[in-house]
């Protein structure tokens, strides 16, 4: 692509482009700027004036910030730690071995980031009601894990696929046990991609909201108290500065794991 | 352990994949401190013999020993025998000399010392100096001796070599091979080493076993392999040869047995020379011309049979010469039966 850089483009696609990008990306630069609005019951444009007080009492007069902060966080961190450890074995099983029905099971694997997050939710619940489990932050980080697995297995399939077969092989036939060779060979070569996956599903977990609400019992998470904020009208802005904070949250991750893995690319290919 | 115990024994081993029996049958015995050279077409089963050594495939039949020591069900990682793999398998995020440290941290042995060794295993493959080096900036035979130096670290009682030169440009082919031979003789550890090129087989190897579908076909020295094959499989696979049909040998003072001839052994004669009696000949015309640098290859078409003869290069025959051919009596090695 950067090849024809150097082309012109039609005037014409790069004013929808133009038009495009903006029409994605205006409305999270109004989230900023209604964070340091004065006007605290509507959404006034323009704002009437620019304060940064909205973050003082963000951080010191609500506490009902903080629990759903925390469960957020315990959640997507529990999410993908189970992320990790399964969607690795997972992608260790497919990309190692041939056996009969391999690509239905990868599929199957991938699945739940391509449905909807309300069938998964519906999915989930029916599943919890039938076997008679009460909602907790567990059924939350369940409902979770079935699409952060998918990141995960998704990062480290890629990367196992390029991992050399011998390189295990070298390994035990110089005395090292599954263990040690999971340790000294394989996890250096497939780190960078799980860090990537790892943070992804992360980010992926912190904001969501469907499935949240499907398998949640009353456990408020991070995004679900800022729906509730919406409705309720005083005092806005503050969710708006909550806004911006799980906007840096997730899109360090996110910009990190692209970085992670970009540099993964180059080191794979050139090691060829 | 008895000390006569063969450095590799099989007895009788097979190893089946799905339907396929890629190795089948194979009784050998491998003795300490030879340069052993499995040969054999790819999917002859050579390599799933060598794979069977190093532990990363176990028999389905038979009994595989280790120095006098039963090696069935011992896992790679258990096993006194290091392999040099055909790609090099060399550890890419490590360095050199990381990479050839990798068995001794393994083991546990202390930084220093492994340090130390690696240091020494890189210089006797000639490569001191290049320990901080990263895999990728290695040419083909760098990585090679890396590979080498990171086996023979571990002190192996059996090194194994897949392929080893495979990849290798000719030049460099021939240095390594040399290389090897003097690493081999100056450690005398028993080498065992898979190859599809039978002129590496027979300069390499003190002795060779011939594969053929998963079948050894014969073994023996170079020179008897390719003196007196007894299969006409060997005859072709081992060098070129004429083999001659039982007829065209007892008429031209052979046995009536399907005989091995080799093209070296002819030689082309445009004038009625006389023939002496311990030779046989034959007349014919030549029908192609092959000049192959060192030698030139001529096949002559006599009746029925087609004779193929190499001889020095700058030779004046031309195609369509009527030309009489002369080989020595004993040069004629009979096969026994058809195999």
């Amino acid at each position: 692509m950067s090849s024809n850089a150097n082309r012109s483009t039609p005037l014409g696609l790069r004013i929808a482009a133009t038009a495009g990008l903006l029409f994605l990306h205006l409305p999270l630069a109004l989230i900023f700027l209604y964070a340091f609005t004065t006007e605290e019951k509507s959404f006034e444009f323009p704002p009437p004036g620019l304060t940064t007080k909205w973050f003082e009492t963000a951080w010191t007069a609500r506490p009902d910030i903080w629990p759903p902060l925390y469960l957020s966080l315990q959640v997507a961190a529990i999410a993908t730690v189970l992320a990790l450890i399964f969607g690795t074995l997972a992608a260790a099983a497919l990309s190692r071995t041939r056996f009969f029905g391999r690509e239905s099971i990868s599929l199957l694997f991938v699945l739940p980031i391509a449905l909807p997050g309300i069938i998964t939710g519906i999915a989930l619940r029916s599943a919890f009601d039938i076997m008679s489990i009460p909602f907790s932050v567990w059924t939350i980080i369940l409902g979770h894990a079935t699409f952060c697995i998918v990141v995960v297995y998704n990062n480290a399939v890629a990367r196992f696929r390029r991992l050399n077969g011998n390189l295990v092989e070298a390994s035990m036939d110089l005395g090292a046990n599954a263990f040690q060779t999971f340790r000294h060979v394989i996890l250096p070569q497939i780190g960078t991609a799980l860090l990537a996956g790892g943070m992804l599903a992360f980010a992926l977990s912190f904001d969501e909201v469907i499935v949240t609400t499907f398998t949640a019992g009353q456990q408020t998470t991070l995004p679900i108290w800022m729906l509730g904020e919406l409705i309720r009208p005083r005092q806005r802005p503050v969710t708006n500065v909550v806004a911006v904070f799980v906007f840096v949250v997730t899109l360090l991750p996110i910009l990190a794991a692209y970085y992670l893995t970009r540099e993964g690319e180059q080191t794979g290919g050139s090691s060829k | 352990m008895s000390f006569m115990s063969p450095a590799v024994r099989f007895q009788n081993v097979s190893r089946r994949f799905g339907s396929v029996r890629a190795v089948d049958g194979v009784s050998l015995d491998i003795e300490p401190g030879e340069f052993f050279a499995l040969l054999g077409p790819s999917g002859s089963g050579k390599t799933t013999c060598l794979r069977l050594i190093a532990g990363f495939e176990q028999p389905d039949e038979g009994h595989i020993e280790i120095f006098g020591e039963r090696a069935d069900g011992v896992p790679p990682y258990r096993r006194n025998v290091n392999t040099v793999f055909q790609d090099y398998a060399l550890f890419p995020h490590m360095t050199v000399g990381e990479n050839v440290a990798y068995g001794l941290m393994i083991k546990g042995v202390g930084r220093a010392e492994r340090e130390a060794k690696a240091k020494d295993a890189l210089a006797m493959v000639k490569l001191a100096g290049y320990e901080v080096r990263r895999t990728a900036q290695l040419s083909g035979g760098q990585r090679q001796r890396v590979a080498l130096a990171r086996a023979l670290v571990n002190g192996p009682k059996v090194l194994l070599l897949d392929e080893p030169l495979g990849a290798l440009d000719l030049k460099l082919r021939e240095q390594m091979q040399e290389e090897l031979k003097t690493l081999q003789t100056s450690l005398g550890i028993t080498f065992v080493f898979v190859t599809h090129d039978q002129g590496e087989a027979l300069s390499m190897a003190n002795r060779v076993a011939i594969f053929n579908e998963g079948k050894i076909v014969q073994v023996g020295t170079p020179s008897s392999v390719y003196e007196r094959p007894t299969s006409r499989f060997v005859a072709d696979f081992v060098g070129s040869s004429n083999v001659l049909p039982p007829e065209f040998a007892a008429a031209h003072g052979g046995h009536a047995m399907w005989t091995s001839l080799r093209p070296e052994k002819i030689q082309v004669s445009s004038k009625n020379n006389l023939v002496p009696a311990a030779c046989a000949h034959a007349t014919g015309t030549v029908t192609a011309i092959s000049y192959q640098g060192a030698v030139t290859r001529i096949t002559v078409a006599t009746g029925k049979q087609a004779l193929i003869a190499s001889t020095p290069a700058g030779t004046d025959v031309r195609k369509g010469d009527s030309v009489t051919l002369i080989w020595p009596k004993f040069a004629m090695v009979a096969m026994g039966e058809d195999a």
